[in-house]
């Protein structure tokens, strides 16, 4: 068979097709009138040549290197991994994830463990409690949040009042209006929705940060310097984040009951301040302190899983992204799951 | 003098003038899950010597430092630094001799949110927190002027150096209490020719003046053979031959010989400036 013409990446493909399908066996391959080959030409050459047992005669020189520079590449080539059957590997890739959970449990607790620790250490020695890093990190945790927290409590407010107010005038019960967003933002969505706010915010800075200086080795050179990090970054994020989010809670609250109170006088014909006045009548005082307990806890919550995850990180940046959003994701689930857990306790205890 | 204890215990002394070796390793065996990295690991480091690590990728020789700095639990042996032991104790527990050793990390290390003379000041004001803000202030910048930074870069923040000015920096930090024994990973790696011979000029300069013990991993054969004293070769999972070079190539190894008397050992080994292969071997003699 005579080949001619460039054969390059660029024009193998147009005879791809056609090579695959020559039938007769070739005993040579002529590819003098090829004046420019590369190593794809060169390659494709010599897989006819091996295939037919055929000779590859007239190369030039350059083409004569290009062939030689292929002969240490194998002529049986597997592209893909050999794929282990599925009975085989659906129960294989479970056990993997049960035996993660288990190590990822174990390591939380380990990890608070530590906290607790280094916070013991910090209460004997007050002197080295890391107070500038607390606040700023106060300052980036809460007051950075007010605006978006208050915009998003704002709106929350409006809905809730549109929406139920559409359903409760079916009953003529408009007026009851005000007992739900006043009872729902306050126990409920109030400091759910800021949770998830925080963690999205700050749960994945403390991943990211954290996880970037274990990248950096610039936790090791705290270490080495006898610098404990949970004390100096860990301790200073969650008690930023437990005290703030007591504070955001409220804040989200009353921004929420305000939204509330606008759709009261612009569609329920409520004017504002009675609007807000009634909620002091239909709410009951233990509903602020629902809200006020569960704060805390879910800042908490939000402010291990981003630290935690941030000193899990070992390798490469790929792993920082990735712990970035679990931290997110698993404080997430842990707030909602840890709410629904409250919901029924408050209930038992008698503050429904 | 192995496990002699010379009764520092906690200590802050420093112990310039003992003759104990600075670093002694016993059996060292690292497990990282079923890999063995260590196994069976001995190794001493002379007071005064600037030792060079050398081994091929995944030898494990920052896994090794970071043991002998307490940073990497072993799975068995035994690390005494100073005279103390370390593989009992926690990354960051007070152990007394933290403030004797320096580290530069690759990459520098530096905390990210504070300025560079604001780096070199978190040791002294962790071990030594009765020195004044007026004064400590200063030690920081003569500490960064010393590694040759501009004075200017004393108030940069890690972001707005360059590579090697952030090692510089690093090792100012490392420098920062006049340390009997550093710890170097891989100085010169990406540092331009000009750059790595200033470094390793500068570090055998500081090993002269203040008498420094340097632990130095590295694969730049002109380090090794500029200002090393000795060299460890790891591999096979400990340290197979420790010596000057012209001892290591001695032994005949396949490994030894390929590094350094391959082309570019050859050539680093012929390059001009040697003067301190020749005095050095005198020495030894």
């Amino acid at each position: 068979m005579v080949l001619s013409g460039p054969l390059l990446v660029s024009t193998i493909g147009r005879i791809d097709q056609d090579l695959e399908k020559i039938g007769r066996d070739l005993s040579a391959i002529d590819i003098s009138d090829v004046k420019e080959i590369d190593t794809v030409g060169a390659w494709v050459v010599r897989r006819l040549s091996h295939e037919h047992d055929a000779r590859i005669i007239g190369a030039s020189e350059q083409a004569q290197q290009v062939l030689t520079a292929l002969e240490g590449t194998a002529d049986e080539v597997t592209i893909e991994n050999p794929r282990v059957p599925v009975w085989k590997r659906v129960p294989e890739k479970m056990g993997e994830r049960v035996y993660i959970a288990r190590s990822g449990a174990i390591g939380v607790v380990g990890f608070l463990g530590q906290i607790l620790l280094g916070f013991g250490t910090l209460l004997r020695h007050p002197g080295k409690f890391p107070m500038r890093a607390l606040v700023r990190q106060m300052e980036l945790v809460g007051v950075a949040a007010l605006p978006i927290v208050g915009l998003m409590s704002f709106l929350i407010g409006i809905v809730i009042a549109q929406q139920g107010a559409v359903q409760l005038s079916q009953f003529g019960a408009e007026t009851l209006t005000v007992n739900l967003v006043g009872r729902i933002t306050l126990r409920e969505l109030g400091v759910l929705m800021t949770a998830i706010m925080v963690a999205g915010r700050s749960g994945s800075a403390f991943a990211a940060q954290i996880g970037t200086m274990k990248l950096t080795e610039e936790i090791d050179a705290m270490r080495t310097i006898g610098l404990s990090p949970i004390e100096r970054l860990v301790i200073p994020r969650i008690l930023a984040c437990t005290f703030m989010m007591v504070l955001l809670g409220f804040y989200s609250s009353v921004i929420g009951i305000i939204g509330g109170a606008v759709i009261g006088q612009v569609s329920l014909g409520i004017p504002f301040f009675s609007f807000l006045e009634r909620i002091q009548e239909v709410v009951p005082i233990y509903d602020v302190y629902v809200g006020l307990i569960k704060a805390p806890v879910f800042g908490l919550i939000v402010g291990l899983a981003g630290c935690y995850h941030g000193m899990q990180v070992k390798g490469n940046s790929e792993e920082v992204g990735k712990r970035t959003t679990m931290a997110v994701v698993s404080a997430i689930f842990a707030v909602i799951v840890i709410d629904a857990f409250f919901a029924v306790f408050f209930t038992e205890i008698g503050w429904g | 003098m192995r496990g002699h204890d010379y009764g520092n215990g906690h200590s802050i002394e420093h112990g310039r003038f003992d003759s104990q070796p600075p670093i002694v390793i016993e059996g060292l065996v690292n497990r990282f899950g079923d890999f063995t990295v260590h196994e069976n690991l001995d190794l001493t480091v002379r007071r005064g010597e600037i030792l060079g690590v050398v081994g091929g990728s995944g030898t494990g020789k920052s896994v090794l430092m970071r043991s002998i700095i307490g940073l990497q639990h072993p799975a068995e042996g035994r690390i005494e630094v100073f005279g103390q032991t370390i593989t009992e104790a926690e990354p960051d527990e007070n152990i007394g001799v933290r403030q004797r050793w320096g580290v530069l990390f690759q990459g520098g290390a530096l905390f990210s949110t504070l300025t560079v003379g604001e780096n070199v000041e978190v040791p002294i004001r962790q071990f030594y927190p009765d020195i004044g803000h007026r004064l400590r202030k200063e030690i920081a910048r003569y500490k960064v002027l010393l590694t040759g930074l501009s004075e200017d870069a004393v108030n940069k923040y890690p972001s707005e150096l360059s590579g090697g000015m952030k090692k510089r920096a690093g090792l100012a930090r490392a420098l920062a209490l006049d340390p009997e024994l550093l710890f170097l990973d891989e100085p010169t790696a990406g540092l331009d020719p000009v750059g790595a011979a200033k470094f390793d000029r500068q570090t055998r300069d500081l090993k002269e003046t203040l008498g420094l013990t340097v632990f130095l991993i590295t694969h730049d054969l002109d380090t090794l053979y500029e200002i090393c004293d000795r060299v460890a070769v790891l591999a096979e999972k400990r340290v197979i031959a420790i010596g000057t070079i012209p001892e290591l190539i001695e032994t005949g190894h396949p490994w030894i010989e390929e590094y350094f008397n391959g082309p570019r050992g050859r050539a680093a080994r012929e390059a001009p400036n040697r003067s301190r292969d020749d005095s050095r071997m005198k020495d030894q003699q």
